[in-house]
């Protein structure tokens, strides 16, 4: 019975319809939430790869005539800005199609990094335990002690702006999670019979933990990394609103949303509209990710 | 009971440490914060700093001399205001704490009678209502939340200042701003949490008994599920903290946060290192109350 559940979720019997795997992902794929979110990912993800060809124009060029034009749809606006242009004259579309770059490279790359170290941990608190288990668990109390914000805009500031620094560290102050949930895993896992079946016939420790435990902690750390990817977009949002960003001339959301601030008593849509896309994005990873929760972890529902 | 608490004191102490670590850290994690604080300067002046910083000495040495002093309170002079930087810490952390407080009261008043009501109507209209809320809160920044609640408030119908913490109508959009960021987690904490017992046993006999509904509700169902919603709670307050930083920023509240965020621009590592040392303080100052009082309210735990 373990066994095929373990086969199942790593996809090997998921192909007849009757099994839970398929009709679970038949739910999931076919919920309007999911296809909603997707859909929104693919608009983000899209103009993000091809920014330099879909936008209309460069994100940098400024133009002192055309400063503060307001959307199309607003009385003064000009179809040629369809979302206005900034206290420079740089058209807001364009800056705001070559901002998903950053969001999404930063907020995929950091849960990488995330990823790496906090299932790593996790697997050895769990496995090893003793000493080392309690070791890391003070690390991850130590790390929960800080505001995450707080900790990474230190960190980058005395590294040095720049994107990897961004990356690493928000990938370093955010992987906790994933020590937890797997070490849980680990816990929950040493003790069904079909690692105590291969322990039995001499599997060595090593095979057991690549071969048969972490295969099952995929969906949940399949789910955990969606949610992550919203965090960590949103964290870095943050760096940038509070003025250290990747230390490039590069628009970003947050950076946006800064320097719209200054002047959201003229032109409304400067620090709105970045903002609106941040929400979008991230409300379609948070859909996608809750649907796939239900799909594949129903225990946590 | 009291092998608990010794154990819980001793897991304090050991993060506490673990704190001291990270916090000096901040300043070593450059290599030579001296290059980084003056750039220009010629090596003869660097060198002095380099001394009058005890930065010469090994690390380990500067780690022992930082917690000593870090425990009397003393992390230096600000390079910038010139005044010891724990000093000008704390007389802005009675406006940090204020701010987080009204925050949690108001996310409370909306996030206790919608996420009580939402988990008693399960996969009713409210409850899908309230979760599409919820789904909709934690996809928002914070700082994006004050600018909107800013342009609206302020700009547009000029009912609220735009910014400062002098006044009370001044202290309202910063509140409401942080409010907004916390409901939904709170919400989501209440329904799952009163979902869980609702399903119990005890509280199928006390209505089979003929109790009114609400009492049901409110006394017998929430005592059991407050519990666990108030050690959630605390082991979010990082996270509120952050958002305090962020909300301080938007709307120049006096706080700890937009200090150590200006000091961060500036490199004053004094104040960094002061005022995330004590904002890590509060949170695990925090986590240790909740922890305590978790045992000592849970009879299951604490007659054993």
């Amino acid at each position: 019975m373990a066994v095929s559940l373990s086969r199942e979720s790593l996809g090997h019997v998921a192909a007849t319809p009757a099994s839970r795997g398929s009709r679970a992902w038949r739910r999931f794929a076919l919920n309007p939430a999911t296809v909603t979110g997707m859909l929104i990912l693919l608009v983000v993800a899209g103009a993000a790869v091809a920014a330099p060809w879909v936008a209309p124009h460069d994100p940098a060029k400024q133009s002192l005539l055309r400063r503060f034009t307001p959307p199309m749809w607003q009385a003064k606006g000009n179809p040629a800005y369809p979302l206005g242009t900034d206290q420079v004259g740089r058209d807001v579309l364009s800056r705001l199609i070559h901002g998903a770059r950053i969001s999404l490279l930063v907020g995929v790359a950091a849960v990488v990094v995330s990823l790496a170290v906090g299932v790593t941990a996790g697997l050895v608190s769990g496995f090893v335990g003793g000493k080392v288990d309690t070791a890391i668990g003070t690390v991850v109390d130590v790390t929960l002690s800080f505001p995450q914000i707080l900790l990474a805009l230190a960190f980058v500031a005395a590294l040095g702006p720049s994107l990897v620094t961004i990356i690493v560290v928000l990938g370093l102050t955010g992987w906790e999670r994933y020590a937890r949930v797997v070490r849980a895993e680990v816990l929950a896992l040493r003790e069904k019979e079909f690692i105590e079946a291969a322990r039995a016939i001499g599997v060595g420790r090593w095979r057991i933990i690549f071969r048969h435990v972490l295969p099952n902690t995929v969906p949940s750390i399949v789910v955990l990394s969606t949610l992550q990817v919203a965090q960590a977009i949103l964290a870095e949002a943050a760096l940038s609103f509070l003025g250290v960003g990747s230390g490039s001339a590069y628009p970003t959301w947050g950076q946006m949303i800064s320097l719209g601030r200054d002047f959201v008593t003229v032109a409304w849509w400067l620090p709105t509209l970045p903002g609106l896309a941040i929400l979008l994005t991230v409300l379609a990873i948070n859909l996608v990710g809750d649907r796939l929760r239900d799909a594949l972890d129903p225990r946590a529902t | 009971m009291s092998a608990f608490l010794i154990r819980r004191l001793l897991r304090f102490v050991v993060v506490c440490v673990g704190v001291s670590l990270v916090t000096f850290a901040i300043l070593h994690a450059s290599g030579d914060p001296v290059a980084l604080i003056m750039p220009e300067a010629p090596e003869a002046d660097r060198a002095k700093l380099r001394e009058a910083l005890g930065l010469s000495d090994p690390l380990p040495t500067q780690f022992v001399r930082f917690v000593s002093n870090a425990a009397r309170g003393d992390f230096g002079r600000s390079f910038f205001h010139r005044e010891p930087a724990f000093r000008l810490v704390v007389e802005r952390m009675p406006t940090t704490l204020a701010l987080t407080s009204l925050a949690v009261v108001l996310a409370l008043a909306v996030a206790l009678p919608v996420g009580i009501v939402s988990a008693v109507r399960r996969n009713t209209l409210i409850d899908h209502g309230a979760t599409a809320i919820v789904m909709l809160g934690q996809s928002m920044p914070v700082f994006w939340i004050g600018i909107m609640l800013m342009l609206l408030f302020a700009v547009q119908w000029r009912l609220l200042p735009v910014s400062g913490w002098e006044t009370w109508a001044s202290m309202l959009l910063p509140a409401v701003t942080l409010g907004a960021f916390t409901t939904p987690l709170f919400m989501r904490i209440i329904r799952s949490s009163m979902l869980e017992v609702l399903n119990l046993d005890y509280v199928r006999t006390a209505r089979s008994k003929g109790i009114a509904e609400w009492i049901v509700i409110c006394r017998h169902a929430f005592r059991n599920a407050a519990l666990p919603i108030v050690t959630v709670i605390g082991l979010q307050f990082g996270l509120l903290l952050g958002g305090a930083v962020l909300t301080e920023t938007v709307f120049a509240v006096p706080g700890v946060g937009r200090l150590i965020v200006g000091a961060i621009r500036q490199l004053d590592f004094p104040i960094v290192q002061a005022g995330v040392f004590l904002l890590a303080m509060v949170i695990v100052t925090v986590n240790l109350l909740v922890d305590v009082l978790y045992v000592y309210l849970n009879p299951t735990i604490r007659l054993r």
